[in-house]
């Protein structure tokens, strides 16, 4: 069956089975391998999108269920070659070590401040309670994601006077 | 790890999805949130020959208040439930069990209703309804029934909803007396099911009696379990310590617990008495708290 | 003249920062492709005609094969082949080495082992082809008694697993023993009192976010084998595929790309590579196979699964003296240990740790049981985890015997300072080391008195809080090549360096990262030896067509053997540059000085000619005799093993009413001796910390008694998230190896090491006044409510 959505800003129409994963729809069918698959039973968070802004588990989503929606992946965070508040943080911070679990840890970590701005350490390790990593026992993770806050706020009130 | 080949549809009408459901019955798997659904036809122990995504259907979703009772669309996400900041001081248990379901990813995606009707004996929601006295809105091609959350849970994934019908509504009464209420749950890291856990609502009289207490217990049983008896001993009770702690004994007594990886039969019935005892505390002190 | 001391350190600092060399927190040169989500992981390879591998598995643990039927799978259009023991049977492929000296089957002929285990293999053109033909293969099996315990297994009269090795009559794997029986028994017969411990580390997996898999593609014309591969060994790999396999050697490449964490879980060769070579060779198309969750934990290298029972010899002055350890490990149906040769128990011997103990005998059996094949694994440096987990209990225990504070009996029995290199009982040469500083630092972090006051006050109160402690030294930098070898191939590894004619370098290495940051930390190592800028040095790991032969990464040798191998190279090259900055000051090379990147004539400090003048000049301006290029490559062979080591302390509370246990705080001091980059280094140790965590409180494999296994998914296998993953608190001390070329030791496991100890002990300190003096891991609430109930404590 033919889903038409919207992917890091740009329209697609794909014709796929309705027992499609998102996920795979996005890493096979698209070519975008950004995305990563971790378990089979929806528990690692390593597949996470953004669906119409809020992170989710694209192998827990069928592909039919895009139809309309906007999808975010990592591909979609850095900007006209700029990199996105969040990728920064993660960067400087150490916040990644085989990177497997970094594109969702991102994508969830953006989504958390962009809903709320000043997280504290709690809300933050609540907030991405969803995605396990492996590699770095999280404490890098967190202080990723408080970079990136700290960057948008620093940004937010440079325009003030 | 993929789900066996399936029709798919999405009617953009509630009509249709009952006409569907009358036509293909047990061949048919409801889709709302797909949380519980997908993980099932991913691991092939469910293989619907046609899945219908009640997405598009309008009027099954959201919270609001009406003639005395919080009206809770079917289709409303757990993390719509989380953020109902306005139900505290009415209904603090639906509150402190939603953010406490899965994680918070599936919890952007799944929904109220898909979980109840999913049954599973350690899912949460089950619990709180049973706790809140709430009655779901189920509708069919023939019409319409209302069913109360009490005798819905029949058995592991099984409940009283027919092959033909989907639920629409979660309506649960809130009078103007003073209530608390409160979900513990013991689970062995976020996302796991709970091993135990109880919801609790406790309704209290212009006396300070307690006029109404309703308790669930989840997954220590073959489905969600009403501790009627914990219920019926609080009943027109002041709430004193000695009173909570019979309470808290009975609702124990209530669990039908199996022996796991989680724990012994004995741990768990012991923990839901002590969950009950402490979440017991909780409603009561939130209660007397609540303005008049 | 003024010199401005404060502006001039702030220069060199940053300096310092800018040649980004040894000690420096370098921002890491690999996370650019990770952050874009353009990190090349095996399964994100797409080769043309690429075909999809799935694996049909065994339901049963133990049963007899009566027919499999792959008519219904083969119907399925989009099918290509379905693989069954029998064919590969044909093709002398049936069975295959270990890297223990033992067989495995790829696919099952006869019989099937245990739960999971591989029985065929479907090849379609897409994966959700494969997987609906996979559910198609029909298997007859007579299901035959399980063996689920070593205990059952090496009971007389239990039904032998291994039936088809010839002379195989029970199900004992291995004997083995280390240490002095006669020594230790003398020291047990004078001892004025003996601490036991009985206790068993379950079994665990690595788990790394990424599964294992591989994509090979044989060409039928040129013959060449590329053959992507989740491993962490690619050399070791691609020649023990050329041994298995029978195929060209010089024809294979093995390309190990991105890993997503390894862990130890990519070192064995599973059937499922095999099975993929096989039928890309036989078929003449790539062949994908990538496992998923339930594959990776059912039948791939799990950890551990080590019965451990022993005892520790004290004199009147609460002296340790001696220790008896005995082991009976559960290698699962074939004993496939990735481990040095020479060792069945790993390098468990290093057992007595921290302590002075003149005296230990380890005794070692292995068994054959109806479930996966593996032990050595999980961040474990080859079963150190389980000696450390062992020795660090065992003293806990004697310090409640002895009525002592852990600290104390800790103190009092720690190898000094002085002592090293400190020859062990067990037969090592420990290269240096000094506890009692890392203690002290670790219990000034913790506020150590005031919380055991707190905790004097809360058990007067009937509250129950716990400090745990663990002094742990592990053994890392396999190693010496006549000791350690995997499957003969000595324990060695590699650096090739070159420098480019512009001053900018490519270092190849023989050892392969799996997230450890490898392309920021070596070129720091050459940063520091040669004065390049480490942002000029290119790291390559993982093509074994275009890096030098290595055993690769594990057992965290990288930095002890790799580091040392990029620092001799390094110094190889420095030493030629010198050479040609002779020849170009006109000089003699005697009077040739260099220091940070710069050479110049002894008393001219400020005539200089940079690395990179060097650099240009081996490409066009050389003395006589000397050949173009500033390049080399070394092969290191470890003089001895390094040590690193540490103190943790955890503290806990438990809640009475449901057992449950909450960790109030970690403070972990490691001494790893120099640290490279000290930003990575405290990377590995939360990471570290975090599974050591897990291991103590959730993570679990175990079988019902059938031989079903529980734990095989990521809803029954439990991994910590976030929210109960404790905040660390990290210190250091650093006490430098002193035969490492840059005095480094290796961390990467020392946190999996020594911390499931700490957690385990803090819950027994809360729970010793009581008389409780063992609770297995994972500790889990409803153990610790019984345990509590057991001593009539309620809330």
């Amino acid at each position: 069956m033919k889903v038409t959505f919207e992917i890091n800003g740009a329209e697609k129409s794909v014709d796929v089975e309705p027992r499609t994963l998102v996920v795979d729809l996005i890493r096979t069918k698209l070519g975008m391998t950004g995305t990563h698959i971790g378990c089979d039973t929806s528990n690692c968070g390593a597949c996470t999108v953004l669906l119409d802004g809020r992170p989710v588990k694209s192998c827990t989503l069928l592909a039919p269920m895009l139809e309309g929606r906007k999808v975010t992946t990592v591909e979609g965070l850095a900007k006209g070659g700029k990199l996105d508040a969040i990728q920064v943080g993660f960067h400087e911070e150490h916040g990644l070590q085989c990177g497997f679990c970094t594109p969702g840890m991102m994508l969830v970590g953006k989504a958390l401040i962009e809903a709320n701005p000043h997280p504290t350490e709690d809300e933050i390790r609540w907030g991405i309670s969803g995605n396990i990593c492996r590699c770095t026992g999280y404490m890098n993770i967190v202080k990723a994601i408080q970079h990136a806050a700290a960057a948008n706020a620093t940004e937010n009130t440079a325009g003030v006077a | 790890m993929f789900p066996a080949a399936f029709d798919y549809i999405a009617p953009g009408a509630l009509d249709e999805v009952l006409s569907l459901l009358s036509q293909h019955g047990d061949d048919a798997k409801v889709l709302a949130g797909g949380q519980s659904l997908i993980p099932l036809l991913k691991l092939r122990f469910a293989a619907p020959v046609i899945v219908i995504d009640i997405g598009r259907v309008d009027g099954i979703e959201g919270i609001r208040r009406e003639n005395g009772h919080v009206r809770i669309g079917a289709r409303t996400r757990h993390r719509d439930v989380e953020r109902a900041t306005d139900l505290r001081g009415t209904l603090d248990v639906l509150l402190d069990a939603a953010p406490l379901i899965s994680d918070p990813l599936i919890r952007n995606m799944g929904t109220v209703g898909g979980s109840v009707c999913h049954a599973d004996p350690a899912g949460d929601w089950g619990a709180v309804m049973l706790a809140v006295g709430a009655e779901f809105v189920v509708k069919s091609a023939g019409g319409e029934r209302v069913l109360p959350a009490a005798g819905f849970f029949e058995g592991p994934f099984t409940t009283g909803l027919h092959s033909d019908e989907v639920m629409t509504e979660i309506r649960i009464p809130v009078g103007t007396g003073k209530s608390g209420g409160t979900y513990l749950k013991l689970e062995r890291k976020v996302g796991d099911f709970a091993s135990v856990a109880t919801a609790v609502h406790v309704v209290l009289g212009d006396d300070g009696r307690i006029a109404s207490a309703g308790i669930g217990l989840c997954a220590v049983g073959a489905h969600s379990i009403k501790a009627t008896a914990a219920e019926a001993a609080l009943a027109g009770q002041e709430p004193t310590d000695a009173a909570i702690a019979e309470a808290a004994r009975l609702a124990g007594e209530a669990a039908e617990p199996k022996a796991d990886i989680r724990g012994s039969a004995e741990y768990k019935r012991d923990v839901a008495r002590v969950f009950v005892q402490r979440g017991l505390h909780t409603a009561v002190d939130r209660a007397q708290g609540a303005a008049a | 003249m003024a010199v401005d001391t404060a502006e001039a350190a702030e220069a060199a600092e940053a300096a310092r920062q800018a040649m980004g060399g040894i000690g420096v927190s370098l921002a890491r040169k690999e996370d650019a492709r990770f952050i874009h989500g353009q990190g090349h992981y095996v399964d994100d390879v797409v080769l043309p005609g690429m075909l999809h591998m799935v694996i049909v598995r065994s339901p049963h643990a133990h049963a007899r094969i009566k027919g499999i039927d792959s008519s219904a799978a083969m119907a399925i259009p989009g099918v290509i082949a379905v693989v069954t023991g029998e064919l590969l049977a044909q093709h002398k492929l049936a069975w295959m080495p270990t890297l223990s000296g033992d067989t495995q089957a790829v696919l099952a002929t006869d019989k099937v082992r245990f739960q999971g285990q591989e029985v065929a293999c479907v090849i379609a053109e897409t994966k959700y082809i494969a997987e609906d033909a996979a559910a198609l293969v029909s298997v007859d099996y007579e299901p035959l008694q399980a063996i689920t315990t070593p205990q059952q297994a090496i009971a007389p009269g239990a039904v032998v697993i291994r039936d088809e090795k010839e002379g195989q009559t029970d199900n004992k794997i291995y004997h083995w023993e280390a240490g002095d029986k006669d020594a230790t028994d003398a020291a047990f017969a004078r001892a004025a009192k003996v601490v036991s411990l009985e206790t068993f580390y379950p079994r665990c997996h690595p788990s790394p976010l990424e599964t294992c898999g591989c994509v090979a593609d044989l060409d039928p014309v040129t013959g060449n084998a590329t053959i992507y591969m989740t491993s962490q060994a690619p050399h070791a790999h691609r020649t023990l595929f050329a041994i298995v396999a029978g195929l060209p050697e010089e024809k294979i490449r093995i390309i190990s790309p991105d890993l997503g964490g390894g862990f130890g879980n990519k070192v064995p060769i599973y059937p499922g590579y095999v099975v993929a070579t096989a039928a890309s060779l036989l078929i003449g198309r790539p062949v994908k196979w990538i496992e998923d969750r339930t594959d990776n934990l059912i039948s791939t290298g799990f950890a551990r699964d080590y019965y451990m029972d022993g005892s520790i010899a004290i004199d009147e002055n609460g002296k340790f003296i001696g220790l008896r350890v005995n082991l009976l490990s559960d290698n699962g149906a074939f004993f496939a240990d990735a481990q040095p040769s020479k060792f069945k128990a790993g390098l468990f011997h290093i057992v007595t740790g921290s302590y002075d103990i003149p005296a230990a005998h380890i005794v070692a059996n292995g068994a054959y049981t109806n479930k996966a094949p593996g032990g050595v694994a999980y961040r474990c440096s080859f079963r150190v985890t389980e000696a450390s987990y062992f020795i660090e209990r065992l003293v806990e225990n004697a310090a409640v015997e002895l009525g002592q504070d852990p600290v104390t009996t800790r103190l009092n029995n720690f190898i000094q300072p002085e002592a090293f290199p400190y020859q062990s009982a067990s037969g090592f040469e420990y290269d240096s080391g000094d506890y009692p500083r890392a203690m002290k630092v670790a219990l000034d972090m913790l506020g150590y008195d005031e919380l055991r006051k707190e905790q004097a006050e809360k058990r007067a109160k009937g509250e129950l809080m716990g400090i745990g402690v663990a002094s742990f030294t592990e053994v890392v930098g396999a190693g010496k090549g006549k000791d350690y070898d995997i499957a003969g191939l000595r324990m060695f590894d590699s650096a090739e360096l070159r420098v480019h004619p512009t001053g900018k370098a490519i270092l190849k290495l023989g050892v392969k990262s799996q997230g450890q940051g490898h392309e920021t930390t070596f070129a720091q190592i050459v940063a520091e030896e040669l004065g390049i800028p480490a942002s000029d040095v290119e790291v390559r790991e993982g093509d074994t067509d275009n890096t030098p032969f290595g055993l690769g990464t594990y057992a965290s040798r990288s930095t002890p053997v790799g580091g040392a191998a990029t620092a001799v190279v390094a110094r190889k090259l420095r030493d030629k540059g010198k050479i040609i900055a002779a020849h170009l000051f006109e000089a003699d090379v005697a009077d040739i000085e260099f220091a940070k990147g710069k050479y110049n004539v002894k008393g001219s400090p400020d005539n200089v000619k940079t690395i990179q003048d060097i650099a240009f000049a081996a490409y066009t301006n050389l003395p006589e005799g000397i050949e173009a290029g500033l390049e080399g490559v070394t092969y290191y062979d470890p003089p001895n093993m390094t040590f690193p080591f540490g103190t943790y302390l955890v503290v806990v509370d438990i809640d009475k009413g449901t057992g449950q246990v909450k960790v109030r705080r970690v403070v972990a001091v490691d001494d790893c001796g120099v640290r490279i980059n000290p930003m990575i280094v405290e990377g590995q140790i939360h990471g570290g910390l975090t599974e050591g965590f897990g291991i103590a409180f959730m993570e679990l494999i175990t079988f019902d008694d059938e031989g079903n296994c529980i734990g095989s998914n990521f809803m029954d296998y439990l991994i910590p998230t976030a929210w109960e993953t404790p905040r660390f608190e990290l210190g250091e001390t650093v006490t430098p190896s002193p035969h490492h070329p840059i005095g480094a030791k290796g961390v990467g496991e020392s946190a999996t090491v020594g911390s499931p100890a700490a957690f385990v002990n803090a819950v027994i300190d809360a729970l010793s006044h009581l008389g409780i003096t063992n609770i297995d891991m994972p500790i889990t609430s409803d153990k610790v409510w019984a345990a509590l109930r057991s001593k009539g404590v309620t809330e």
